[in-house]
């Protein structure tokens, strides 16, 4: 481990001590790292002194991380660990480097490359997405393609899907995404310091607690800011909530893929239930304005407490019920088993996170970890069902919405009414970098900080758990009918925002 | 078939009884901003420089509903004395200079085109675009069809064919990359058609304007019939400006 530094989650750290390595190397001690089940948390690129350099964060039961300086072409690690892929086309995408023997080398979000070089996709911007891509075609007699969006036939994000299928069975699943790119770290890095809150509540609207944690957190350790213990206790029940709300919409979203339409109307009213519950902590159903660098904006009262308390137990029972009506109904069940299949070895190549790793037997769970604010006085979820298919996601997802609810209830007697945050000006620390880790519902968020000599940022990046979870959703769908994409689409629920950035 | 008996007993009955009785949010609850006209101007300019969506005149102490995510910053900083959220949400607008205000908003149902009522009042058909939303705005949209909003019973639906819809709502701050979309989209829907912007992002870029990547305006591209201002927009916001606008 000689070619990385150990850093702990949220630790500020000096740019000068992070290895600075010769690229051969710094190449072998990843994939070395990523062969022995190390995974990635981070693989990013920036500009220093004009000179391109390459940055990666990865975890085992520790964070490593190192560094490189990159020429416009290197030999590509993809085509020797998955794990890299999709951040090795990323990197092209964004500052023009070629990763030579990259094995799916094709446009992430397709916009043009931050130094305004040449493409490395051969793309013409002024053409409307997806440029020059020829999607993966299977040919044959009876082979034919199913193109859907980007526009869906729902109220939801947009994004393009190429099935290729024989008759009903889908040999190959193709996503394309980048339509909802609205240049997010752009602006982290452009923007005044007041709207950098603002922004990370948007990156993705369902994942509001979880991004501006990361955010926060990030800040706090540069600016050397303390977060009171009252406001941690806001900031864990808010994250929880928000994944209780989630789970439970997307439970009863499944119900009614399958066409068990009681539980989708009984959990569509409830989802909205605990989002009001957050309403009542914030001022708004996704927490948006709650959490900002220093602690929360507001703060959990005696009354707040109590509301949240009596809903939470008037509720439990009623999540219950539905949720057995759901997970003991034959029709039901037939749908959801052996659906959607992704091994256990597929889930470890491609770096599956959150609820979807760990219905595959990926025990991952950041808050146990790398714990923030309180959950390293909380228990950890035990998962009974790691088959990998759709039956396995909705359980448990079905078991953490018990155990948010047993974690929020553990932690509503332990607020304090400490002041709640104003709105301060803070300094960055110069020369620096910093990684931070939450586990948001759908999964490992990740935002990394890197400041200049100035204290200004220069690289803000971010990694939503839809960039690793999106590849799982194209293997769940190997081999399956395609009337059950909607199905095996919904048990991973993915973000088209958190992933376009 | 017992449990979806018991389960139907204990759910009940959960339709809201709103728009014919009155709904009060919880009081955390950040609605229309309500501005103290005579608050000293050293205290509106703190608030405006502070201000991260740029949403406050300082010369007429007017706030952009459209550009304003509701964050609080200003109340926080001006203790109320400047301004002060309400638990109001009707909020929605017909007009875009509108959505500048002191706190007080022309009521809607006057401002809508009279042929719109008569045309869509007893049946309003919507295809949704999601144009580089966060999926908040579409999330509290969907909700509308939950039963508590219960929407379908105001004739109002979200279709998936363009091709089937009286009008477009928009979400998001028109990415680059959705731009093509939303016209085509837009094309495809029969004439008379409404085009409603949901959101600060469909309105003015919301927490994304100044980027490069995306538009910022849906009015630039495509004249907009109905404003509804919010970060998202809550539900009721969106009921309250269909039924005002349509009904």
């Amino acid at each position: 481990m000689d070619n990385f530094l150990q850093v702990q989650n949220n630790q500020r750290v000096a740019r000068a001590d992070i290895p600075d390595l010769p690229f051969e190397v710094f190449r072998e001690a990843l994939l070395s790292l990523a062969h022995q089940g190390g995974q990635v948390v981070q693989f990013f690129a920036y500009e220093d002194r004009g000179q391109n350099r390459l940055l990666a964060v990865m975890r085992t039961d520790k964070l490593y991380v190192t560094g490189c300086e990159v020429a416009e072409t290197y030999l590509s690690l993809t085509a020797d660990s998955t794990k890299f892929h999709l951040f090795e086309r990323e990197i092209g995408e964004q500052y023009g480097i070629q990763a030579e023997g990259h094995p799916w080398w094709k446009m992430v979000r397709y916009h043009p490359n931050y130094a305004g070089g040449t493409d490395v996709f051969e793309n013409d911007y002024q053409q409307e997405i997806p440029g020059n891509y020829p999607y993966f075609t299977v040919e044959g007699k009876t082979v034919h393609e199913v193109a859907v969006g980007p526009v869906h036939a729902g109220i939801i994000e947009p994004g393009h899907f190429r099935f290729q299928c024989l008759g009903e069975r889908v040999f190959h699943l193709e996503i394309q995404l980048g339509y909802q790119h609205r240049g997010v770290e752009r602006l982290f890095q452009t923007v005044s310091a007041n709207r950098l809150p603002i922004i990370a509540e948007t990156i993705a609207g369902d994942t509001t607690i979880g991004h501006s944690l990361c955010q926060s957190q990030a800040i706090e350790s540069l600016a050397g800011l303390t977060v009171n213990k009252g406001a941690k206790v806001v900031r864990t029940i808010a994250l929880e909530l928000e994944r209780i709300a989630n789970h439970i919409g997307d439970l009863g979203a499944l119900s009614l893929d399958v066409a068990f339409n009681p539980p989708a109307a009984y959990f569509g009213r409830i989802r909205g239930e605990y989002l009001n519950l957050t309403q009542i902590l914030g001022g708004n159903r996704f927490g948006r304005g709650l959490v900002r660098p220093g602690g929360v904006t507001q703060i959990l009262g005696e009354e707040q407490e109590q509301l949240i308390s009596a809903k939470l137990a008037e509720l439990t029972p009623e999540v219950e019920h539905v949720n057995d009506l759901i997970f003991s109904s034959p029709t039901v069940l037939a749908r959801f088993d052996q659906t959607g299949t992704v091994s256990h070895a597929d889930a470890e190549a491609i770096g599956l996170v959150g609820y979807a790793g760990r219905a595959c037997g990926l025990s991952y769970d950041a808050r146990v970890a790398f714990p923030t604010e309180c959950y390293a006085d909380l228990p950890r979820n035990k998962n009974e069902r790691t088959d990998g298919d759709v039956c396995s996601r909705g359980t448990v997802r079905r078991e953490e919405i018990r155990h948010s609810t047993q974690m929020i209830n553990t932690l509503l007697p332990k607020r304090q009414e400490e002041p709640s945050v104003l709105p301060q000006e803070w300094q960055l620390a110069p020369d620096s970098f910093v990684v931070s880790i939450n586990e948001a519902w759908r999964g490992e968020v990740s935002h990394c900080i890197l400041t200049d000599a100035a204290g200004k940022i220069q690289r803000y990046k971010v990694k939503d758990p839809s960039f690793h979870n999106w590849t799982g959703l194209a293997l769940s769908l190997r081999d399956e009918g395609i009337s059950d994409f909607p199905l095996c689409n919904k048990s991973f629920n993915l973000s088209y925002c958190g992933f376009d950035l | 078939m017992l449990k979806v008996i018991k389960n139907r007993i204990e759910q009940g009955h959960r339709t809201s009884k709103y728009p014919k009785e009155p709904i009060q949010l919880y009081h955390r609850f950040r609605g229309m901003p309500k501005v103290v006209k005579d608050c000293p101007a050293e205290l509106v300019g703190r608030c405006a420089d502070a201000c991260p969506q740029e949403a406050i005149d300082r010369k007429t102490r007017q706030i952009d509903l459209g550009r304003c995510v509701f964050c609080g910053l200003c109340e926080t900083l001006s203790e109320g004395k400047f301004v002060h959220f309400s638990q109001d949400f009707e909020m929605g607008t017909s007009c875009r200079e509108d959505l500048l205000t002191l706190g007080d908003l022309p009521a809607l149902a006057e401002h809508s085109k009279k042929h719109f009522k008569k045309l869509f009042g007893r049946s309003l058909q919507l295809r949704q675009i999601s144009a580089g939303g966060c999926n908040a705005c579409e999330a509290d949209t969907n909700v509308l069809n939950t039963p508590f909003f219960d929407l379908q019973r105001f004739g109002i639906q979200f279709v998936a064919s363009p091709r089937h819809a009286d009008g477009i709502h928009v979400t998001g701050p028109i990415s680059k990359n959705m731009r093509a979309a939303v016209l085509s989209t837009f094309e495809a829907v029969p004439s008379p058609k409404v085009v409603i912007a949901s959101g600060a992002c469909s309105i003015s870029g919301g927490p994304f304007y100044g980027s490069e990547d995306v538009v910022g305006d849906l009015n630039s591209l495509i004249p907009v019939d109905l404003y509804i201002p919010g970060c998202p927009p809550h539900p009721l916001t969106t009921l309250h400006a269909l039924l005002n606008y349509f009904k």
